[in-house]
């Protein structure tokens, strides 16, 4: 093989496509064969390539648009956990591509390490992995208003199976509640205000605070589900924390994901969270059934993390980073815009579509694009 | 105990509610309560619920006690003697009425047949659960419940003679029907509602068969011949008004032809139809754009200064003209005075409206469609007895809709015309598949509808047979004449200059956001921009501020508003909706410099 040859057509042709031909052809393929090939390839890619002037961006936003009017279906459920929806169709397009800060169902996939990737101990792993309250490991919780006093009895059982123990339970409440006292009383906890001013209303304030109060897991996961991925068992979880997950030496981290796009961006950076955006509208559409091409999607990922934080399509993201005054009044609020524009005296310089359409003048898009310039007899241009 | 509620309100407790109710119910079959009443108790709630008041729906129900109705031989006897009225059943306690409360606690048999010691109730006619239009549908039952539901929508718009002393009024945008026939396969709802005094469709001969394609995606063929024989023929019938206004300081409009000297004054020649009164004749050709009634009104602002003033002083036209796009005669002109006493002239129009391509015509199955081609009679295809269908309709109409009631009145009908009577095809209670089909056959014609027929061009005979018979078609008040509609140039708006909208303006199509798109993708921003030059204007601006400058066309100078003469000023070119934004920023103390820059 010829690698002299192949050197000369790295500049000319991507070097996926130069791998791919080494591994097609055979070995002893002789010099000028090997350049056929390469030619044809060459010639192949370049009519392939979008024109320079092709309004890629509005293709891209037509072309994931407009199977976006299709779609149905605004949930996908799992089975057996009727708790688990996961928000689907446009609804979550939606959110992916606006950034939304709270996901309406944000997820994990947590992927495991041997054994517990064949099925071992999933179970229990599973149940420490989620965030436990104190309401979940007790039969019952009561306020006394007698000797003023909340009385709880707690779940054994529960707690056996979670490995948390009477007196974990007690120094936990004991850190997290102020001003109060925590004893053991036979079967019972017993917490007691340690002031004077027990009025009831702040026993039942406090009552209400002991309910919700965090015991074990991971913060921010509320439902597990061990399920069979392939060959594997994997933990799919409502909640994320991807940061805590990840640092857990039973995860496999190099395929641990979250479908919280900024999520990602913080804990993994921005090149992750770009091919997060990208999975998760494959996924949608994906799901639906529709066919958009990857390369439409990959616009729309790249645009949102172009410029290293992600970015919604809305007008607080990139949006608010067009450059024209006309283009961005154009999309949301243009009063805003336009005041704010004329108070700093901004310039608009018409290079866009949107702007050039108002004014009626040619678009610099595909055929409007190239200028002519003349040359007279002395050889000036034109001006 | 039991609360008691009579409409909404309280109004005493009872211990026992099971008997207080079935109490009321007796006294109101005796008489002795008024008919009026209806009641439930609610068992949930423990409470009773009295209705007495105005508003709610009710429906009537045979009484049954037993498991056997009330309502004997010796009733209906009687009533068919005329000795008994209906009112006569409701006073006995038969018939009652009851409310969607009431119906709660009853149970109701559909027919006598599946009557039960628990049945307090009956239907008086499986057919009373559908609504006037939808037993007007024959075979109802054989129908899908969507297309029952389209079947009796398109009745009501169906051409017909809505009303017969139509020639004497002067509604708006009336329709007949020019010879409409009662319907061969009828329901009881026909008779009942006196059908034959107002039909509204004709009985023709139907086909269903492909032809040439013209009949796909529910189009239908009609035949030339039947049409110049008067089918779906209709006419169309509208009033334009003109009223002499009084306005403050004595002036009033005048209804007569306009002088010469009157501000719009249009040509003489759109005045020609008119007569001395101002009005045009009756049977006056007319073409849009002619004047129908000539009238004059006063300056629209008048000052004391203004009365030396001869060019606001002068009388304007307001004339009613025949809109665009509308053609006819003039039928009926009417002068009158209204409530005010101000003379009040209306102008009928009337315009034959000959079946058209693009006009929609339906079956009574919710089977629309619109007439796709007009076949030469000697083109359409003929059957072995000389028949020539009057309409062709596509069999892909049928398998995806389930209208088997379209299929049936088409055989019901083939077997009304041949022995000369009425089909009956009330719903749930219509002449039998078989008896139709058994009659047909007795007739002479194959049993199940099919014909032998050949193709009108080249006479050949079809391979298949084809399914033909008579059926009850409508022609919809849907018609192309009162909705074709292009332009190219034409009138436009006064603020953006942009074309106006809608057929009654002489507007535009328009073309949107998402269209312009298009364009964008394909990179045609020349076309694009020649798309949306309706609005281009060249404006003049000044150089040194970026302002709009004002052109002086007398002087044939150009200066600037705020920079003075001596100033360089450049023609630029603009959609003239963007000068309006430019202007508006102004009006909001934003400055829009426009700074100009060589296109080369």
């Amino acid at each position: 093989m010829d690698e002299e040859l192949l050197k000369e057509y790295s500049e000319l042709l991507p070097q996926k496509v130069l791998d791919e031909i080494k591994d097609a052809v055979p070995s002893n393929i002789s010099k000028s064969k090997l350049k056929e090939i390469l030619d044809k390839t060459l010639e192949e890619y370049n009519t392939m390539k979008v024109s320079p002037g092709e309004c890629v961006g509005l293709v891209g936003a037509e072309s994931i648009g407009e199977p976006g009017t299709q779609m149905t279906l605004n949930t996908f459920h799992f089975a057996g956990v009727s708790e688990m929806n996961v928000t689907m169709g446009l609804p979550r397009i939606i959110e992916i591509l606006d950034c939304s800060k709270s996901l309406s169902t944000p997820m994990m996939e947590i992927y495991l390490k041997s054994p517990l990737n064949k099925g071992k101990g999933i179970k229990e792993f599973a149940e420490n992995v989620k965030e436990t309250k104190l309401r979940e490991c007790i039969k019952e919780i009561s306020v006394n208003i007698g000797n003023s006093s909340i009385e709880i009895s707690l779940d054994k059982e529960k707690m056996d199976l979670l490995h948390i123990t009477r007196k974990k339970l007690i120094s936990i409440m004991d850190a997290s509640l102020k001003g109060f006292t925590v004893k053991e009383n036979d079967e019972l906890i017993v917490v007691k205000p340690r002031g004077k001013d027990d009025t009831v209303n702040s026993l039942f304030k406090a009552k209400e605070k002991l309910k919700e109060m965090y015991v074990s897991g991971i913060k921010g996961i509320t439902q597990v589900l061990p399920v069979k991925k392939g060959e594997e068992y994997i933990i799919i979880t409502a909640g994320t924390n991807l940061k805590v997950v990840l640092e857990m030496e039973e995860v496999d981290a190099t395929r641990t994901i979250s479908n919280d796009s900024l999520e990602i961006s913080e804990i993994l950076g921005i090149e992750a969270a770009r091919e997060s955006v990208l999975n998760e509208v494959k996924k949608v559409i994906d799901v639906q059934g529709l066919n958009v091409d990857v390369r439409h999607i990959m616009l729309v990922a790249d645009i949102m993390c172009i410029s290293g934080a992600v970015k919604g399509i809305t007008r607080y993201g990139v949006v608010s980073e067009k450059s024209s005054v006309l283009a961005r009044a154009s999309f949301e609020t243009p009063l805003k815009h336009i005041i704010n524009a004329s108070i700093s005296g901004e310039r608009d310089h018409l290079n866009s579509v949107v702007e050039n359409v108002m004014l009626n003048q040619v678009i610099p898009i595909g055929c409007g694009m190239p200028k002519l310039v003349l040359e007279n007899e002395k050889g000036e241009k034109a001006k | 105990m039991t609360e008691v509620y009579l409409n909404g309100k309280f109004v005493g407790d009872v211990e026992n509610p099971v008997e207080f109710v079935d109490h009321i119910i007796t006294e109101r079959r005796k008489g002795v309560l008024s008919p009026n009443i209806n009641v439930l108790y609610v068992k949930e709630n423990d409470n009773i619920i009295i209705e007495a008041g105005k508003g709610r729906l009710r429906r009537p129900l045979l009484v049954i006690k037993e498991g056997k109705p009330l309502l004997t031989e010796k009733h209906v006897s009687q009533l068919e003697k005329g000795e008994l009225t209906w009112s006569d059943l409701i006073n006995q306690g038969i018939i009652e009425y009851l409310d969607a409360l009431e119906e709660e606690n009853v149970l109701v048999a559909f027919t006598e047949e599946e009557l039960t010691p628990e049945h307090t109730h009956m239907e008086i006619s499986p057919m009373v659960q559908l609504g006037l239009c939808a037993s007007l549908v024959p075979f109802g039952n054989h129908n899908q419940s969507t297309r029952l539901n389209a079947g009796s929508k398109n009745q009501k718009q169906a051409l017909g003679l809505y009303i017969a002393n139509y020639l004497v009024r002067m509604d708006m945008d009336v329709n007949i029907l020019q010879t409409p026939q009662m319907p061969i396969v009828n329901t009881i709802m026909h008779e009942i509602s006196e059908y034959d005094k107002h039909p509204s469709g004709q009985n023709i001969i139907v086909a269903i068969m492909s032809y040439k394609g013209y009949n796909m995606e529910d189009a239908i063929i009609l035949n030339k011949g039947s049409i110049e024989r008067g089918l779906g023929r209709s006419t169309y019938y509208r009033p334009s008004i003109a009223e002499e206004l009084r306005y403050s300081g004595g002036l009033v409009d005048q209804i007569s032809i306009p002088d010469k000297e009157v501000k719009g004054y249009r040509s003489e020649k759109d005045y020609r139809l008119l007569e001395g009164d101002g009005i045009i004749y009756p049977e006056a050709f007319i073409n849009e754009g002619d004047v129908l009634i000539g009238k004059t009104s006063p300056p629209r602002f008048l000052s004391s200064m203004d009365e030396y003033n001869l060019v606001s002083n002068m009388r304007r036209e307001s004339s009613v003209t025949v809109k665009h796009g509308e053609r006819g005669y003039v039928d009926f002109v009417l002068i009158t005075e209204n409530e005010e006493g101000n003379k009040l002239v209306q102008v009928r129009i009337r315009d034959q409206r000959v079946p058209e391509v693009g006009d929609k015509f339906t079956s009574r199955h919710g089977q629309k469609g619109v007439v796709g081609l007009i076949v030469n009679h000697t083109d359409m295809p003929f059957s072995a007895s000389g028949i020539v269908p009057d309409l062709i309709f596509s069999p892909h109409s049928i398998p995806s809709r389930m209208t088997v009631a379209h299929l049936l009145e088409l055989i019901g009908g083939k077997v009304g015309a041949l022995s000369g009577r009425f089909i009956d095809g009330t719903t749930f209670d219509s002449e039998t598949e078989e008896d139709l089909r058994a009659e047909l056959l007795k007739c002479g014609f194959r049993e199940n509808g099919t014909e032998t027929m050949y193709n009108g061009m080249t006479g050949e005979m079809f391979e298949a047979k084809i399914y033909m018979g008579n059926m009850y078609y409508m022609k919809l008040k849907h018609m192309v004449a009162n909705k074709i509609h292009s332009r190219a140039r034409g009138p436009v708006q006064l603020l953006t200059r942009q074309p106006t909208e809608g057929r009654a303006k002489e507007g535009g199509l328009r073309l949107g956001e998402m269209e312009k798109d298009t364009f964008v993708a394909h990179g045609a921003s020349l076309l694009l921009k020649e798309r949306f030059d309706a609005d281009r204007t060249i404006v003049p601006v000044c150089e040194s501020c970026g302002l709009i400058a004002i052109k002086d066309e007398f002087k044939n100078k150009h200066f600037c508003p705020i920079c003075g003469d001596d100033v360089e000023v450049t023609n630029i070119e603009l959609a003239y909706a963007f000068k309006l934004i430019l202007d508006e920023f102004k009006s909001l103390c934003i400055y829009p410099k426009l700074e100009l820059k060589g296109k080369y």
